[in-house]
């Protein structure tokens, strides 16, 4: 309860969640539960065998003719109905919702077969006759990088002089690292119900979409029509997404051209086998570093190459996952000349997409194994270099070579946290006895700066400055949300961040519970989102680790902007200034004097009831729509310099591990992480958060990796395959908070629940590394491959 | 088509089904009992779980007509108005995020407490090993079917 | 994903499956626990025009030992099997392998016949029924029976010898004697996870030395491997890390496991290897620890 003199707030506590109760019922309402078009038929769809194929013969006839069978749409008619989807470069090879002539990734949608229910339309895609021209595929990302049509993007940045810096270096490291793919695979898979109004010429498609919400300017544009003809409804309740749910606009395209073709409206629910193969994942990336330094540890430069493999097609918004992290491309350190290379390349793979960590992980693996093999090349413990190179806490704000703003937080502190929370010198103590037993005792660090709320102007730096001088400039991140009082004294809230799990119904409650001076329970907050009717903007979405920043800003604002109105009101009818209202426990009262107070139900029966009686000049109603916008978040500059994200919060995390010498396998026996997040809206949530992303972080580094053979078949294609961790399988985690406020968020909170994803592959791999005193760690670590590195060793 | 007749949450129910429909599929679709999940179609995900005549089983891996004369309880029957001490816990310990994977958790879990009214850390985590959640790094789930059979 | 149609039978007793079988042949599957067949249904790999569904088959699931053999009705659960006093008392060896089979809830379902006949070459029953030196007791057309030694009934992947007509009707298992030991062993990426590598071993002690040694291993090869020449090496001796490790690289030497997604053909070698060093120790001291005095 907020209380009259402001001390105790919702926001900071650890309110239990309100979204539980309707999920522990069995009562959420996800995609596939909605039945919100009568009579929609139901759809499977045909997917290529071959990884590149041409597709000579594609017969539907036997399948047209099988008993509830309403029609098929066809990759021909998808390329006559639609347009290419556009995306951050042009794409060498345009991207349609289905192939056409040619197959380009195994899965890949040929044909959707409409009928009366899935089993029969399963049923009839067996009927499809396809005839394959096999063609090669390519799978290698350096081969693609070298192959004429595959190179979809060579652009360079240099800032400083790094030449200069190299020139001086008394270590230089040069390495490769890979990161492979792997996928954040939610439990609930993609859903789609289109139906295409031909009279309007206009979609409307309910979706387990979670923006950003410039794909829904993308996927109208594939559809060839303006974007206030394709309505775009998300249900309450999404069964998780961390960023895969970005990509099911082009599913959202394709079924609407179904519905379109057969006059029909037509439901989609994705099956597991589908999602493995043709939903999202993160891109696989190879990085060459060079990184020069000082004798004393100091980071003088460092240079990247990065070749990101976003699959067969550039789907937007790619590169996205190449140029998030520009801003950071210096992580956590002081560095102060920086280069990178950034190729995009094809190749036989399911398009990539948001996926938690979102080029952090990519990054942070190839500077912190970077940082980590320097320590043991310079006889220094990898956190004394750190200690020497991190960004020092009176240099926030601090602005990075590459453009990014740091706002707030006192790394080095963070670090020395983390270090006594892992009892760091003990550990060290342990290794050495380990050792001298002949035993695989590893301990890493990482340290990572967890960008959040992404400045939309970012992928334009995959254009040169001239290319982006063209057209109008992108920037910024902004949210719309809604705060009613309705004529009951109900108080509702309507946000746009299509949340999937991370409690933003919540969160929105105790601000604005804070605001208007009620409980968080007296706070209904309305999850769904309607492009015809919703509040929202091309940022909006719960991606980037966005809500806690600019999403809770926009609740914050315009909640702020009902309880000032709502004590003006108050103020009028009990004749006095609207500085001596207070709003506590439901009520508008005058300070000092509690007794003269009116309800909220009065307050704003009054505005709807009785607008007669409000202040001269005053609208009848209590509400407000609020646009917020993170500031600083500016194009890219003619240097190619940009603050691609707003707020950034830091991780400092160490990892404990034994490998056993026999099997293989990496033991986990301790991480400890400390996480800097800015202000914490609700702790309850935080932890959640970063175990969740904890969890994928050791997927990524233990267990998880989407795998294709050189003919471009996929051999991860179900669950028994792609491993994802239970519980067993997750390490034990201690944790410790440090809040230093962002300046530039209105609650002072940063985003996180990338963070872990972003630090875990590193920390890990790291601590596996300095086990076997190997350099060369691919993930996953799993026991065979373990075993290999310990072979190699012998 | 089969005749089916089976007494789902204490209600009885006679259908006609294909042979072929799946159980998961029969109680989201046919009976309109949404609070089942469906995550993979091939048992590993655990989402699907609901009990059959009291044993905790996977509901895409049963064909409806299985389930002939049985009774099948799913996530609808634990609230007896309120939540139950199971989903309390659940609800203190933060151990949902965005609920996909939790009602199959429950069933499987009041299997577990059913048949093992004190299980020690280890059990609870071997028998979570057959269900993914990918919100929760699960050591919140964990606790609370702890807390929920210390407190039971 | 969902199954292809097919014609659905639920026979009631042996007499009316085997009819079943019998009328429609290769046409037909058996449906047991469901949990490694419905997988293939809904994904089509499987596609049986009939599915005969024996789950409500009478006295296929009656669990009981009969002159130091204990029998196992196909349909037994697996957790029922696991949980069982008996089979912890009597075949443990069976026992040691069950908390690596699924999951909890899948163990529900699932039977030991019908693990037994699915003849998965990574599954554990199989594996531990030729350790044991176990039977499948086999239901045939005409009412009559056929036991079968573990280790000629399964073929190669996904297949043995049972007719299309023929229904499993029991696994027989020796029950423990004093003095003899078991060990299964079983490292897999995950809890419950398809195995990188397997290997059991039932012997006796006689003597201060090794008797009947039987040495199986799994995953490596299209069905569980005996390894007869594995066992003759330690028959006769007191079992040490020394002998320990030489029959475990014998047993690598023996296998010749192919590359899969999951782990290189070297690896599995060597974890064949390393799991029967650990199978024979620890089923050595389990002996000697029964041993009569």
């Amino acid at each position: 309860m907020a209380s009259a003199d402001g001390t105790r707030t919702w926001v900071g506590q650890p309110v239990p969640r309100l979204e539980d109760e309707a999920l522990l019922r069995g009562r959420g309402r996800y995609l596939d539960d909605l039945d919100p078009v009568p009579n929609a038929c139901h759809a499977a769809i045909l997917r290529s065998q071959l990884g590149h194929a041409r597709i000579t013969r594609l017969d539907v006839s036997a399948a047209l003719e099988l008993e509830g069978v309403v029609g098929v749409l066809t990759g021909a008619d998808v390329a006559e109905l639609s347009r290419p989807f556009p995306a951050g470069v042009e794409s060498p090879i345009p991207y349609y919702a289905a192939a056409n002539e040619v197959a380009r990734y195994a899965g890949e949608p040929l044909a959707v077969v409409v009928a009366n229910d899935r089993y029969t339309a399963e049923d009839a895609l067996e009927l499809i006759e396809v005839d394959y021209e096999p063609l090669p595929p390519v799978m290698d990302a350096l081969t693609a990088a070298e192959t004429p049509g595959l190179l979809a993007s060579d652009r360079a940045f240099q800032y400083g002089d790094p030449e200069a810096a190299f020139a001086q270096a008394h270590l230089v490291v040069s390495q490769q690292f890979r990161f492979p793919r792997w996928s954040a695979t939610p439990i609930e898979c993609y859903g789609v119900v289109a139906d295409w109004d031909e009279a309007a010429g206009a979609l409307t498609a309910w979706a387990n979409f979670q923006g950003p919400f410039t794909l829904h300017g993308v996927a109208a544009a594939a559809l060839g029509v303006p974007g206030g003809k394709l309505r775009l409804i998300t249900p309450p309740d999404s069964g998780g997404s961390y960023g895969n749910k970005a990509s099911v606009f082009a599913y959202v395209v394709l079924l609407g051209l179904a519905s379109r073709k057969l006059g029909v409206p037509v439901r989609w629910t994705e099956d597991r086998i589908e999602n493995l193969a043709a939903s999202a994942g993160a891109t696989a990336r190879v990085t060459h570093v060079e990184a020069a330094f000082a004798e004393d540890g100091e980071l003088l430069a460092i240079r990247y190459d990065a070749v990101e493999d976003v699959g067969a097609y550039v789907r937007a918004p790619e590169p996205a996952t190449l140029y998030r992290m520009h801003g950071s491309l210096s992580g956590a350190y002081r560095v102060q000349h920086v280069a990178t290379r950034n190729r995009v390349v094809l190749t036989n793979r399911c398009p990539t997409g948001l996926n938690r960590g979102f080029g952090g992980p990519q990054l942070y693996f190839a500077l912190e194994r970077t940082m980590a093999i320097a320590a043991r090349r310079l006889g220094l413990d990898p956190a004394e270099l750190a200690r020497r190179n991190l960004v020092r806490a009176e240099q926030q704000p601090y602005r990075t070579p590459s453009g990014g703003l740091y706002d707030s937080g006192d790394y080095p502190a963070c670090l020395e946290d983390v270090l006594q929370l892992a009892r760091y010198d003990e550990r060290r103590a342990e290794q050495q006895r380990a050792r001298a037993e002949g035993r695989l005792f590893g301990i890493g660090l990482a340290c990572v700066v967890e960008p959040s709320i992404s400045n939309m102007g970012y992928i334009t730096l995959a254009q040169t400055a001239a290319e982006r001088a063209q057209a109008p400039p992108k920037s910024g991140n902004a949210e719309a949300a809604s705060v009613l009082v309705g004529p009951h004294g109900g108080v509702s809230v309507r946000i746009a961040t299509t949340p999937q799990g991370q409690g933003h119904a919540t969160a929105c409650a105790q601000i604005v519970a804070d605001a208007l001076g009620l409980t968080p329970a007296e706070v209904d907050v309305q999850t769904e989102m309607d492009t015809a009717t919703s509040a929202w903007t091309v940022a909006s979405g719960a991606y980037s680790s966005r809500f806690s920043g600019v999403g809770a800003g926009a609740v914050h604002r315009a909640a702020e902007q009902v309880a000032d109105k709502a004590r003006r009101i108050a103020a009028h009818l009990l004749e006095c200034a609207p500085d001596d209202i207070e709003l506590v426990d439901g009520k508008g009262r005058v300070r000092g004097n509690p007794e003269r107070a009116l309800s909220l139900r009065r307050i704003a029966g009054t505005a709807h009831w009785n607008p007669e009686s409000l202040p001269d000049g005053m609208d009848a109603g209590l509400e407000s729509t609020s646009f917020y916008a993170a500031p600083n978040l500016e194009p890219p500059d003619d240097q190619d310099r940009v603050a691609s994200s707003a707020a950034h919060g830091f991780i400092a995390d160490v990892a404990v591990v034994e490998v056993d010498r026999a099997t293989g396998e990496v033991q986990v026996l301790e991480y400890a992480t400390v996480h800097d997040a800015g202000r914490l809206l609700n702790p309850l949530l935080v932890e959640g958060q970063m175990r969740g992303g904890f969890a994928h972080g050791v997927g990524a580094a233990l267990f998880e990796r989407t795998e294709y053979d050189d003919d471009g078949n996929l051999l991860t294609g179900s669950f028994m395959d792609y491993l994802c961790p239970t519980a067993p399988e997750l390490p034990p985690l201690t944790s410790a908070h440090r809040e230093s406020p962002s300046p530039f968020t209105p609650l002072g909170a940063k985003g996180l629940g990338e963070g872990n994803t972003m630090s875990a592959p590193a920390a890990i791999a790291n601590a596996v590394a300095d086990a076997l005193g190997h350099d060369d760690v691919e993930l996953p670590l799993t026991p065979p491959r373990v075993w290999q590195l310990l072979d190699e060793s012998r | 088509m089969i005749e089916l007749a089976v007494t789902v949450n204490g209600r009885r129910y006679r259908e006609q089904v294909a042979p072929r429909l799946l159980l998961s599929d029969f109680l989201r679709h046919t009976l309109g009992l949404t609070g089942t999940h469906v995550g993979c179609e091939h048992g590993v995900c655990g989402a699907c779980t609901v009990l059959l005549d009291g044993v905790a089983v996977r509901s895409c891996l049963l064909l409806a007509v299985q389930t002939d004369g049985a009774e099948l309880r799913t996530v609808e029957s634990l609230a007896q108005g309120e939540l139950n001490p199971l989903q309390r816990a659940f609800h203190e310990h933060h151990a949902l995020q965005c609920g996909f994977c939790t009602p199959g958790i429950l069933m499987a879990a009041t299997d577990l407490l059913a048949h093992n009214p004190s299980p020690t850390r280890e059990e609870v985590a071997d028998m979570l090993s057959g269900h993914l959640c990918r919100c929760t790094g699960y050591e919140p789930i964990v606790q609370a079917i702890l807390d929920a059979a210390g407190a039971t | 994903m969902k199954p292809a149609p097919f014609l659905y039978l639920r026979p009631a007793t042996v007499a009316e499956a085997i009819a079943a079988l019998q009328e429609h042949g290769d046409e037909a599957k058996v449906l047991a626990g469901g949990q490694s067949l419905v997988p293939l249904l809904n994904m089509r790999f499987a596609r049986p025009a009939v599915l005969v569904d024996v789950n409500r088959v009478g006295g296929l699931d009656r669990l009981g030992e009969v002159n130091k053999v204990v029998r196992v009705g196909a349909l037994v659960r697996q957790a029922t099997f696991g949980s069982s006093s008996l089979v912890r008392e009597r075949v443990p060896l069976a026992a040691e392998c069950i908390p690596f089979i699924g999951h909890y809830v899948t163990r529900n379902r699932g039977t030991v016949g019908g693990s037994i006949a699915h003849a998965d070459a990574r599954a554990e029953l199989p594996l531990a029924l030729t350790a044991a030196g176990g039977r499948v007791v086999i239901h045939s057309p005409g009412g009559g029976f056929r036991a079968v030694p573990a280790e000629t009934f399964f073929v190669t992947h996904f297949t043995t010898i049972l007719e299309p007509t023929e229904l499993v009707a029991e696994t027989t298992w020796p029950a423990a004697a004093p003095g003899s030991g078991f060990a299964f062993e079983e490292l897999a990426q995950r809890t419950g996870d398809y195995a990188l590598g397997m290997a059991a071993c039932a012997l006796r002690v006689q003597d201060g030395k090794a008797a009947a040694t039987r040495i199986a291993v799994g995953a490596v090869s299209d069905r569980p491997l005996l390894l007869p020449e594995v066992g003759a090496l330690v028959d006769g001796e007191a079992i040490g890390a020394g002998l320990a490790r030489e029959a475990g690289t014998a047993a690598a030497a023996a296998v010749d496991p192919a590359d899969t997604l999951h782990a290189s053909a070297a690896y599995q070698r060597h974890l064949t290897g390393l799991l029967v060093e650990r199978a024979l120790l620890r089923a050595w001291e389990n002996a000697t620890a029964t041993a009569p005095s």
